[in-house]
């Protein structure tokens, strides 16, 4: 999965919110391609953008450094990024680098939505 | 410590390239499966290994794409079981007390590599080779509650211990 070909992200639009749903393992090999997706969208100051992880089985410390700059990035431009449907081996590295309280951390697409 | 007087069960030599983490990760994980830690902390001990194998790719060997890292994995299956992991390169010497945890209150990208292997691991060791490049050395024992959550697979345990005594003669 860490293979770039086999990484992929998906995009969708509702009204000033954007989801993203990367799918793959998001390690050193895959976190520029994630990066470049969040970036492109983060050109347009969505007022949310939502991060779906359920497609994401593995994140490395790159995957987090990816998501922390990219929260810096909502925050600066007043909009909120908000991870959902995190599986339980990613949050774990949430956790250790005690990020979990850092982000806004939300069980499904619903909640992150409301 | 009986494994400083044996060689590794398994040995892995891999370039500087990042398209191969996933590999060594899936490998480590195996292993510890194995050994008999919970998934969580499979996970784990594979998300340390692919830390300490990003900061030699990003830092020791600048992303030059032909350095070469060797990764020992020895499968110990005495009471506890434990899983140690040395990974040795040939990448620039780095000053031991230069590799630290950053202050994890300082939220920003990057710098999380070596506080998250001393998280997660038993121990972790920084050396310097003799001549060149760095050696790493982390151990991880299972947790008596992690054996006794591994009931469904103690089977599994049992034939890769046979295995390895069979082959130590």
């Amino acid at each position: 999965m860490a293979n770039p070909e086999q990484f992929n992200v998906l995009s969708e639009t509702h009204d000033s919110t954007i989801i993203l749903r990367p799918q793959g393992e998001v390690d050193l090999n895959c976190a520029p391609a994630l990066r470049e997706h969040i970036c492109d969208v983060q050109q347009h100051k969505p007022e949310k953008l939502i991060i779906d992880l359920a497609d994401v089985p593995y994140m490395d410390s790159s995957g987090v450094a990816t998501l922390v700059e990219a929260m810096q990035t909502a925050r600066r431009s007043g909009g909120q990024l908000i991870l959902c449907c995190m599986q339980a081996k990613v949050m774990s590295i949430f956790e250790i680098a005690r990020l979990d309280t850092v982000f806004t951390i939300v069980p499904d697409k619903e909640t992150a939505m409301q | 410590m009986a494994d400083q007087h044996r060689e590794p069960d398994v040995r892995l030599e891999l370039f500087s390239q990042s398209r191969f983490l996933s590999g060594a990760r899936a490998l480590v994980g195996n292993i510890a499966q194995r050994l008999g830690f919970s998934e969580i902390e499979c996970g784990q001990i594979s998300l340390a290994v692919d830390e300490a194998l990003c900061n030699i790719i990003k830092h020791g060997y600048q992303q030059r794409s032909d350095g070469r890292i060797w990764i020992s994995i020895w499968a110990n299956h005495d009471e506890p079981s434990e899983i140690k992991v040395v990974i040795d390169d040939q990448a620039e010497q780095v000053d031991l007390e230069a590799i630290k945890s950053r202050d994890l209150a300082d939220i920003r990208p990057g710098g999380l590599g070596v506080h998250i292997m001393r998280e997660i691991m038993d121990e972790v060791l920084f050396e310097k080779r003799e001549k060149q490049g760095m050696r790493l050395t982390m151990r991880k024992q299972v947790q008596p509650a992690d054996r006794s959550a591994q009931v469904g697979r103690a089977g599994n345990v049992t034939s890769l211990k046979r295995e390895s005594e069979s082959e130590n003669g």
